[in-house]
């Protein structure tokens, strides 16, 4: 139905098996390519086994029976049962960290640091923000009442919505899949978390600590591919949030609309930066190194995809990036271990085409070396590179910075907003009051930062989402809450004062009445009231 | 129609709309319109559903008029960015979410209360900054008709339009891309306009329906509060369009002791507020249409439904009226007790028990709302977690509706987002996080190549142990 055809093994496998919950992770066959790791032995060993089991509609409509009911059992809605699995995570973070920091090592080649902190590190500090306000949280939130409703009190109320799907991507597998899920739990929500399988050590993994950490029977990790995942879109799900890009993100979409799902669809899009000439460069490079190639390589929703600069500045900022990058990661960037590789040849191609382009190759101005093998591209810089060029309409994902040129920085938000999409971010660096005026509130994008890159994303308290292109709905903190909630609004009014006004048979006076009512002036009330008893 | 698009696209690029004293204009224009063309929306209402000027007033015109002023003093608010909290680590920095507005807007308004679910809508759009082109339902033509002529005439044609047309200019409309799409209307339509939406990612907001109930305990013993009650179903049924109208009462629970209490009540004050003659009945709209009218004839046509008809039942095809009817216990599995109702038509269903109104409620889809008339606090309490709607309203209906603090929208089947106030600022507005950050302090363990004591540091500062950093920093803690 939307993203392929049946997967080709399930022919074989059309001798109905009974497929037994909730213990069994489900995973077609894939193809691996060799690893370097221990784990690989597992790897073809599980294929094999993989064979076996299917998930196909039949399973995902049984996973979702199985949620239904414990959500409907009230399992999910005590503050109690959320704060033991919140607590739980944070437990699973902390006793696993090394077998975490392995499969990331296995699946993106993550530097220990970046794993430590950009996942795990903050998967722990959202469980414990979640911890630590839950109570607040569940509160309903009193609302003011006017004169027309007088007497009566109101308030709105969080529920859960019910029985939710977090899809999430490969580039930070852990904290993608559960922080989504963090807000899912503590809204009071029975959640399935389908990851990424493009990065299937942190999969699998994810399938396995979940099972034995957290609530089985209202929590569940399916792991998969395009099928697995066509069948769990097929069912009704009371939420979806998405993590990945424009294309995947059309077809959940449009399955979420058979069942009248709201969704959240956290994408990306070419997140510009531009520096201005009258800063700190060294600070203002560092940080956009950091941004860049210190996140997972370049490929992050949020990281800089392309500068906008001025001509009489580019190559001073060039050089300022050569000099950095050389300290960061050495003279031989391959040799740092400081540096993501690229997630798979898939990607690797892309990137490649990217530079291979024509009217790209002669700009690279440092970097562009490849090694295939290890899926290797060195931290990339171009400059001046066509707007129609492949590299400059599609979101890069990868460790190539192009650097575009303006004659006056106010002219890079034109260039900014005449790509006719909006990003997930935004950056500036700049002393000038008011080209950050200019900025904030000329250039849309789902969050900004002035003189930093993506820390906004370690904020709580900033709703994380984007517009347009780049998604809708926003998470982290109170946010992720509120997105697994439905506000349910509560009037409360009582029996006395019934307004004679609201009930037919209507007449000139109650018209009048009503008119005065609505103004919520006293004065004309009265005057109404007393016109009334006059007629 | 391309052509007025690509016109909203740019005068949104120019950025008129976005300044606060062109959405005051608008505001103003539009409460202008209302105030100067009351007689002619009061003839429309009349012409297109029989709407008597007082629920053309109270359901419509006022409804307005207090969501424009509401707004026009709450703009700069709204308008306003809220200031973030960050943690010390982040010093110095300020951060703020601003609203923006989304940019071109498309609204789809229904037929029940074609004024204000056409206008409602707007006055969110606008207070937010977009540029609007609203599409009323051709099913109430008058008030299209009024809408299509009068907008242009107070408001900014560059900037908000006014199409008319049926379902085909609906699916034209569909096809194209928009920054925000809000809906009124069924679930069916619903759907369709989501998956239209997802082609262009444009979020949606849902305004549909359900069958809304109304739970009623042993308040009904009390004289003075049944009468209150009855009134309350009687104004929430058949008062809003002749329960043309989602958020309307669609049928009662009631424990079986009490039923031939409540119908008493129920048909007494039926024959107050409307009279008992079919061809004199007053202060009540009419059916919209003769498709409309159709299919609730049909619903009263199935033998077993039509047997549990106790008051009423009586229709007029010719001037499209049905009288306010009363059914005792159809069938559960007949189509009125299935389908959403959208008429005047009330069943009654009876209960041993009136908790068992929670199983029931909860085997059907959630609705826009639920009534419950109940002092019993344990019984609000049972209702207000174990089911789940739009909204919940306590002894009263329908009110809730005009409470602007109260964010009014459905859930699950009943559709999703929601608005009213500063909802309706909120639905149709970008949150935007800003964060400023200065060139200093500089936090060295931020950048490779990883260090040991970098990594200790950025483990203490990411769980924010202010005090392990000074230790590890003034070398008292090892890395």
């Amino acid at each position: 139905m939307i993203l392929s055809q049946k997967h080709p093994d399930s022919h074989a496998l059309n001798t109905p098996q009974k497929l037994t919950l909730p213990h069994r992770h489900y995973r077609r066959r894939r193809s691996y390519r060799p690893k370097k790791s221990q784990n690989n032995v597992n790897h073809v060993m599980a294929s094999e086994e993989e064979k076996k089991s299917v998930f196909d509609v039949e399973s995902a409509k049984e996973v979702v029976k199985e949620l239904r009911a414990s959500f409907a059992a009230g399992k999910t809605k005590s503050y109690e049962w959320r704060s033991t699995q919140l607590n739980a995570m944070l437990k699973m973070m902390e006793e696993n960290e090394p077998q975490i920091v392995a499969a990331l090592r296995d699946d993106l080649s993550k530097p220990e640091l970046e794993s430590s902190i950009y996942e795990v590190a903050m998967v722990k500090s959202s469980c414990r923000v979640a911890l630590k306000k839950l109570k607040h949280w569940i509160m309903p939130e009193k609302a003011k009442t006017s004169l027309i409703t007088f007497p009566s009190s109101a308030e709105i109320v969080s529920e859960p919505l019910g029985v939710v799907l977090v899809i999430s991507a490969w580039n930070y597998p852990f904290l993608l899949s559960l922080d989504p899920v963090i807000g899912a739990i503590a809204a009071g929500n029975a959640v399935v978390l389908k990851p990424s399988e493009i990065a299937p050590a942190t999969s699998l993994l994810l399938a396995r600590l979940a099972a034995d950490y957290l609530d089985r029977s209202c929590i569940k990790v399916v792991e998969g591919a395009v099928p697995e995942t066509s069948a769990l879109l097929e069912q009704k799900w009371d939420k979806i949030l998405y993590t990945g890009n424009g294309r995947v993100a059309r077809i959940v979409m449009a399955a979420a609309a058979k069942h009248l799902t709201p969704v959240v669809l956290e994408l990306g899009g070419k997140c510009p930066v531009i520096v201005d000439s009258d800063i700190n460069l060294q600070v203002a490079t560092r940080r956009i190194i950091a941004g860049k190639w210190g996140c997972n390589n370049g490929q992050a929703c949020i990281s800089p995809d392309y500068i906008i600069t001025t001509k009489s500045y580019a190559q001073k900022l060039v050089d300022s990036f050569k000099c950095e990058l050389e300290r960061f990661y050495g003279k031989n960037p391959f040799e740092s271990k400081d540096l993501s590789r690229i997630v798979n040849s898939n990607h690797f191609a892309r990137l490649s085409k990217l530079l291979d382009e024509d009217k790209v190759s002669g700009k690279i101005v440092h970097g562009g070396e490849r090694d295939e093998a290890n899926l290797r591209i060195a931290p990339t810089i171009l400059l001046d590179v066509p707007q129609d060029s492949l590299i400059m309409t599609e979101e890069i994902f990868g460790p190539l910075l192009p650097i575009i040129q303006v004659d006056k920085l106010e002219d890079s938000f034109d260039v900014i907003n005449s790509s006719g999409t909006k990003p997930l971010a935004a950056y500036l660096f700049t002393n000038n009051k008011k080209l950050k005026e200019k900025f904030v509130a000329t250039v849309s994008a789902g969050g900004l930062v002035v003189n930093d890159t993506t820390v906004h994303l370690a904020e709580h308290t900033l709703p994380f989402g984007g517009v347009g292109d780049s998604g809708m709905g926003a998470y982290h903190g109170k946010f992720s809450f509120d997105t697994f909630s439905h506000k349910k609004a509560v009037l409360y009014r009582g029996f006395a004062c019934d307004a004679f006004v609201r009930y037919p048979p209507y007449s000139r006076g109650k018209l009048r009445l009503l008119e005065a009512l609505f103004n919520g002036s006293f004065f004309s009330i009265i005057r109404a009231l007393l016109g009334w008893f006059k007629s | 129609m391309e052509e007025s698009i690509a016109e909203l696209r740019e005068t949104f690029r120019s950025g008129t709309t976005k300044s606060v004293s062109w959405r005051k204009k608008q505001l103003r224009a539009l409460l202008d319109l209302v105030n100067e063309n009351e007689d002619s929306i009061f003839q429309a209402l009349d012409q297109d559903l029989g709407k008597s000027r007082v629920e053309s007033y109270r359901d419509e015109i006022g409804v307005i008029k207090k969501s424009a002023a509401y707004s026009l003093s709450c703009l700069d608010k709204w308008m306003a960015p809220k200031k973030g909290e960050l943690p010390l680590l982040f010093f110095p920095a300020k951060a703020e979410v601003m609203p923006e507005p989304l940019g071109v807007v498309l609204i789809f308004s229904s037929w029940n209360f074609p004024i204000t679910l056409a206008l409602d809508p707007l006055i969110g759009a606008i207070s937010a900054g977009n540029t609007v082109l609203l599409k009323p339902s051709e099913l109430a033509p008058a008030c299209m008709s009024f809408l299509t002529q009068t907008i242009p005439r107070y408001l900014d044609n560059k900037a908000i339009k006014v199409i008319g047309g049926g379902a085909d200019v609906g699916e034209r409309l569909l096809e194209l891309k928009w920054d925000k799409i809000f809906f009124t209307g069924s679930p069916r339509v619903g759907r369709l306009v989501m998956t239209a939406a997802a082609k262009y990612l444009t979020p949606v907001t849902l305004e549909l329906g359900g069958k809304c109930p109304a739970i009623v305990d042993n308040t009904l013993s009390n004289p003075s509060k049944a009468k209150v009650t009855a009134k309350r179903i009687v104004g929430g049924k058949w008062g809003p369009c002749t329960g043309q109208a989602c958020i309307a009462i669609d049928y009662v629970l009631v424990e079986e002791k009490l039923a031939s209490t409540l119908i008493e009540m129920v048909k007494k004050y039926i024959k107050r507020f409307y009279g008992d003659d079919l061809k004199e009945l007053k202060s009540i709209s009419r059916i919209v249409n003769k498709h409309q009218f159709q299919r609730l004839a049909n619903l009263l046509k199935d033998p077993h439904v039509a047997a549990s008809v106790v008051y009423g039942g009586s229709v007029d095809e010719e001037k499209l009226v049905i009288e306010p009817t009363i059914l005792l216990d159809p069938p559960l599995d007949s189509e009125i007790m299935n389908e959403e109702i959208f008429g005047p038509l009330l069943p009654i269903i009876t209960l041993k028990n009136i908790e068992e109104s929670i199983e029931f409620i909860n085997s059907k889809p959630n609705p826009l709302v639920i009534y419950a008339f109940t002092e019993n606090e344990t019984f609000k309490k049972r209702i207000l977690s174990e089911t789940s709607s739009g909204s919940v309203t306590f002894n009263d209906s329908m009110i809730q509706f005009l409470c602007d603090s109260l964010p009014f929208g459905g859930v699950g089947q009943s559709g999703f987002g929601r608005y009213h106030g500063k909802y309706s600022f909120d639905t149709f507005s970008h949150e935007k996080s800003v964060l400023h950050r200065a060139f200093y302090p500089e936090l060295e363990p931020r950048y490779p190549p990883w260090t040991n004591f970098k990594f200790s540091f950025l483990k203490l500062a990411y769980a924010f142990d202010y005090f392990g950093l000074i230790l590890l920093m003034s070398g008292f803690r090892k890395s």
